[in-house]
């Protein structure tokens, strides 16, 4: 933790061991980790990799076998009982499949965790009201789980997890079940929640587009290990770990780009094909004007792309660069010293 | 026409028997419901990975249910003679078939809560425990709710099966439609007696079935 900075949540030499019938199985191996108050903070791995066993961690559903678990001040690795479940009214959760009590109407299922609470009648209905609002389901009210879309269940779901005024939410793969407009839509919500109650998100997601879009840090999990962490911009510029490449690739290199590329490549053998990595302000620079008057060589655009981080915007370009061959090794040299990263994708012949 | 087609018929006695099967029937499947249900919820909490895994609780609970649940009906009627007497005084009349209807029905009911209360997406009740739910929260607001349907599905097979247990009881003096179709039609020879008391009991399965369907379909909201 940085000085002057809170900390919501932190985790200390956590490891977690499952008996299984395969003998002993760790879910997450000595994890430290911080997050701060007021953050989006996302975990990514592949499923098996510890994250569901982590995030469980953090609202007491799951104990470690070793370390300490600190949320909102509450030592949920030690604390049971009564304190435990007044804890948990204060770090709520949403899920992939929702968990809506099909029983209940709209209003009763977000009315529910306020009669865990105890909250009078006239209050709960009130307050009800004002989270359906919230979350836009206005008209909604006395509808069933069952009458609902995906999303809307989602919506449920976060006015459900907000009805206690939590400090921090958690967020069990969200939009997994949802189709990509609908995850945008949620996604946009959870920030919008973020900021303007000041509430910790912490999420986590096998989508790398869910970590581009709404966290401020990631970190990645492979194997119960925390294997890199960072700023989200910073990750997706300079990926260490090959499966954090793997993850950025989700991203930049669709399919699609992969075959419009192999394509170019056998359509135009001539030239050099070469990606550009814009970061932050840099994607504001006119590097390709500059190139074709300065260098004498043709520049043609195969593919971009820019994606929109929380701190900033991350672009890739693909362009093929065809000329005279010592043109062609100038401008490559001057691409160098731009401070865009270049990599050289295909050589001509 | 009906004095005609049934000559042999007491229509008083065969109302004051149908009366008996309904009254042993309603008794003992609202005490059945609740007993089965509350072993019901033992033998799913305290299964594995549940909020009360225990095995030994487990253990018992399962084994209790399952003897009872094997013993023949006919069988466990007999067995229980000596414990009806000390409860009731008597071995004879409705009353005294409560207990083996109860003791025979419970067990058989509580398998048919478990198998609702499996049915229910473990992810809710992750949901109410993340919300600081207490068990008996647990139980009340999303156990018993979302296992209403088959709660009450369960409940009609089990009600059907107990007007079955009433017939039997009859046999050994229990009285209800049971009772007067083997006395007086059977052992008599009185064969219409026999038809109507069948015909009744089959009019009160029928209702019972169709009342069952009406209120699972009702309470299921999916």
């Amino acid at each position: 933790m940085r000085k002057g900075e809170f900390a919501m949540i932190n985790l200390q030499n956590i490891t977690k061991k499952y008996k299984t019938s395969n003998g002993e199985l760790t879910a997450v191996k000595d994890v430290n980790l911080s997050i701060k108050k007021g953050e989006i903070f996302g975990i990514i791995g592949y499923s098996g990799a510890g994250k569901s066993t982590m995030i469980r961690l953090l609202n007491g559903l799951e104990k470690p076998t070793s370390g300490t678990v600190t949320v909102n001040n509450q030592e949920f690795s030690s604390i049971k009982g009564q304190k435990l479940r007044d804890a948990r009214q204060k770090v709520s959760m949403i899920f992939q499949h929702f968990n809506l009590l099909w029983s209940r109407t709209v209003a009763e299922n977000i009315a529910f965790p306020l009669e865990i609470a105890g909250v009078p009648k006239a209050k709960r209905e009130a307050r009800v009201k004002e989270l359906i609002t919230l979350v836009g389901l206005d008209g909604r009210e006395k509808a069933y789980p069952s009458q609902l879309s995906g999303g809307q269940k989602q919506r449920v779901g976060i006015a459900r997890a907000l009805a206690n005024n939590p400090e921090v939410l958690l967020c069990d793969e969200a939009t997994s079940a949802l189709d990509p407009e609908t995850t945008d839509a949620i996604l946009d919500l959870l920030v919008d929640i973020n900021e303007r109650l000041g509430l910790t998100i912490v999420l986590i997601t096998h989508e790398m587009h869910v970590i581009r879009k709404i966290c401020h840090r990631v970190a990645v999990m492979e194997a119960g290990e925390i294997v890199e962490r960072g700023e989200v911009l910073q990750v997706f510029q300079a990926p260490q770990a090959a499966i954090t490449k793997k993850f950025v690739s989700q991203i930049t290199d669709t399919k699609e780009t992969q075959e419009t590329v192999a394509q170019i490549k056998a359509n135009y053998p001539n030239g050099q094909l070469v990606k550009l990595i814009f970061v932050g302000e840099k994607t504001e620079q006119p590097v390709i004007s500059h190139l074709v008057k300065q260098f004498d060589v043709e520049v043609s655009i195969v593919h971009g792309n820019i994606s929109q981080t929380k701190n900033g915007a991350y672009g890739t370009l693909i362009v093929q660069i065809d000329g005279l061959v010592d043109n062609v090794a100038a401008a490559l040299s001057y691409l160098n010293t731009v401070e865009v990263q270049t990599e050289v994708i295909a050589n001509a012949n | 026409m009906l004095t005609s087609l049934f000559p042999n018929v007491d229509w008083e006695k065969m109302w004051d028997a149908t009366y008996e099967t309904l009254y042993m029937t309603t008794i003992s499947t609202v005490i059945t419901f609740i007993l089965g249900l509350v072993i019901g919820i033992l033998l799913f909490l305290s299964s594995p990975n549940q909020l009360w895994a225990n095995k030994i609780v487990n253990f018992l609970t399962g084994s209790i249910v399952n003897i009872f649940r094997s013993i023949p009906f006919i069988v466990l009627i007999i067995l229980l003679i000596p414990f009806t007497k000390f409860l009731l005084g008597t071995i004879r009349g409705a009353d005294a078939a409560l207990p083996a209807l109860i003791i025979g029905a419970a067990p058989f009911y509580a398998r048919m809560v478990l198998i609702a209360l499996r049915e229910i997406d473990k992810g809710v009740i992750e949901a109410a425990r993340s919300m600081g739910a207490r068990t008996s929260t647990i139980i009340w607001k999303v156990l018993i709710p979302e296992s209403l349907p088959a709660l009450m599905s369960g409940l009609t097979v089990t009600a059907v099966a107990l007007v079955g247990y009433t017939a039997m009881a009859g046999i050994i003096g229990a009285g209800g439609l049971g009772n007067l179709a083997f006395l007086d039609g059977f052992q008599r020879n009185r064969s219409d007696v026999t038809l109507m008391a069948t015909i009744l009991i089959l009019i009160v399965v029928f209702v019972i079935q169709w009342i069952g369907d009406f209120i699972t379909a009702k309470t299921d909201k999916r």
